[in-house]
């Protein structure tokens, strides 16, 4: 059974599952921003499957991955910047107690 | 033959290192398990034949948000106290659940038009000459690199001492 479009997308259902458990059923913000991080993946390993199998030629796919990345070192800095900044002010980076706007 | 038991170690090793991430309750052990899941990521980018995008994926995810995600986790020294689940635990693992079923479902039973094209070869002239070439995408490009510098500079600023 030779390895086709579907393989691959399925592994990314599975780490997109996978990265949206982590992100809501976590308390560390750490711990939720590195499941964005999983979540980021899997989009470009589905991205690079669907250049690969659909549009060999063309590689669009590859360049929105690389979009993708750029986004996600993006979001990494600025997303590690505010937690060192809560953490700083607030001494916790435990999201249920980061509650200041929580009315 | 070779592709296949390729892609279904680096596929075992995906899933097991994320897994790995949002159990375990040591967040330095943790962010390790993710840098294997980067790693095995890159692999996965090889057996589609995309070897830019592999060598992109080591130099920005193994070695710069990695080094990131490991620099915060030092800085904030909640480590001991590791990464507990909140009381949403069963509703977010069937919320994730139903998501893989329902995105499975649509997958299989959508009939792709798969081209029996071969990949182009080496990739990164190809890519470069798709962003760089005429009717490419040079206006997102340039966009993409306003936005990195604005994250820098607002990175910068946030931790930054008063």
């Amino acid at each position: 059974m030779s390895i086709g479009l579907e393989h691959y997308l399925i592994l990314s259902a599975v780490l997109f599952s996978i990265g949206l458990y982590g992100a809501l059923a976590k308390r560390n913000i750490i711990i939720i921003l590195m499941s964005i991080e999983l979540m980021l993946n899997a989009v470009n390993i589905a991205m690079v499957a669907f250049s690969r199998f659909v549009t060999p030629a063309l590689l669009t796919g590859q360049v929105f991955a690389i979009f993708v990345i750029v986004v996600a070192a993006a979001e990494a800095a600025v997303g590690l910047a505010i937690i060192i900044a809560v953490y700083r002010n607030r001494e916790t980076i435990e999201s249920s107690k980061i509650d200041l706007m929580k009315w | 033959m070779g592709l296949e038991i390729a892609f279904w170690i680096l596929a075992a090793i995906i899933v097991a290192a994320a897994i790995t991430v949002v159990v375990l309750r040591n967040v330095f052990r943790a962010a390790l398990a993710l840098i294997l899941c980067f790693l095995a990521v890159a692999g996965i980018y090889i057996t589609l034949s995309a070897d830019f995008l592999a060598a992109v994926q080591i130099l920005i995810y193994v070695g710069g948000i990695s080094v990131l995600i490991i620099l915060a986790i030092m800085l904030t020294r909640d480590v001991q106290q590791g990464s507990p689940s909140n009381r949403l635990r069963v509703p977010a693992f069937l919320i994730a659940l139903v998501f893989f079923g329902i995105m499975t479902y649509a997958l299989i039973n959508t009939v792709w038009p798969v081209s029996s094209a071969p990949p182009v070869a080496p990739t990164t002239a190809a890519i470069a000459s798709r962003l760089f070439g005429e009717g490419g995408y040079i206006l997102p490009l340039e966009i993409a690199g306003v936005l990195l510098l604005a994250a820098i500079l607002g990175a910068i600023v946030l931790v930054r001492e008063k």
